[in-house]
């Protein structure tokens, strides 16, 4: 029997894991996105399971919208990410010192 | 139980898709990683009845957003040796972050005094039960003006995304309709006296 602890052991788990890969692919733009959105998805995964075990459906109609959310901010990144390689020629984010910040 | 198999199945599957994006070489091989992370999802929502947004998830994420990530992959020229350089000087940081965050969550959640009792359990739905309909009546009542706000943010995102990467290339000969019509007739027309039929002096 699924239980909430062994959805949200999963979600837990998979949050870990994409936090660890931001840490591991601190250069590469495209791989950062990808571990945000897989964060995005341990996050979806916890709203799921909630609004299923608590019988609730605010928490779906929740991650319909952080689905939209998520799809606008993965095309405006891409966008900048294609102008940035434009100008820079690589996506390295050590070269993107330009603000000095 | 053959639904905690599939569970357990699609987990592991999940996990190891995971860990496949963060640790993969070459960023194709991540996106495809993530997809199989995204079917998995999936699978593992419709085992807990959430139908609808497991669809969802295929369409949108499968179907638009990936497909946008390998376009953008495959158009970028990346120099892969050289985007790998100093991969693993902030490794240990991230492992240990993510087991103190696995930690936390299983100290949370297997705790007694959370009050876990509370959740009504995995309560099948009938048959006849839909969840795409009842997402819908909440959604279109309930729900309608941030329905509403996330269409307009969709839109913004396709305006921003267009006019970031629209480039405008030198050579390029555009029409430009406020000057065709704003021109006159003493622009474009010059009449010239004709010399050779008045005179008839000049060379036919």
């Amino acid at each position: 029997m699924i239980t909430l602890q062994h959805m949200m052991t999963l979600s837990g788990i998979l949050f870990a894991l994409s936090v660890a890969g931001i840490f591991l692919n601190r250069k590469n733009v495209i791989l950062l996105l990808m571990c945000i959105e897989l964060m995005l998805l341990a996050v979806n995964f916890s709203f799921v399971s909630f609004s299923r075990f608590l019988g609730d459906l605010d928490g779906q109609v929740f991650v319909f919208f952080v689905l939209t959310v998520a799809a606008a901010e993965s095309a405006i990144g891409l966008a900048i990410l294609v102008v940035l390689f434009r100008e820079r020629r690589s996506i390295n984010v050590e070269d993107l010192d330009t603000m000095k910040g | 139980m053959f639904v905690d198999l599939l569970f357990y199945g699609f987990s592991t599957i999940l996990l190891a898709a995971a860990l496949g994006v963060i640790i993969s070489r070459n960023p194709v091989y991540s996106a495809l990683c993530l997809v199989l992370a995204f079917f998995t999802s999936a699978a593992l929502w419709l085992l807990i009845e959430a139908e609808f947004l497991a669809i969802v998830l295929v369409l949108v994420y499968v179907g638009a957003v990936m497909v946008l990530f390998l376009f953008v992959v495959m158009m970028l020229d990346i120099n892969v040796e050289e985007v790998k350089r100093g991969f693993t000087r902030y490794a240990w940081l991230g492992w240990v972050v993510s087991l103190i965050v696995i930690g936390q969550m299983i100290t949370v959640f297997y705790a007694k005094d959370f009050g876990i009792d509370a959740t009504i359990g995995p309560v099948r739905n009938p048959v006849d039960h839909s969840n795409t309909r009842e997402l819908g009546e909440v959604l279109y009542t309930q729900y309608v003006y941030p329905f509403e706000l996330a269409a307009v943010l969709l839109l913004v995102a396709i305006v921003a995304a267009i006019a970031l990467t629209m480039r405008r290339r030198p050579g390029l000969k555009p029409q430009d309709v406020a000057k065709q019509v704003a021109v006159r007739r003493e622009d474009r027309v010059r009449l010239v006296k004709d010399v050779t039929r008045e005179g008839g002096e000049g060379p036919r």
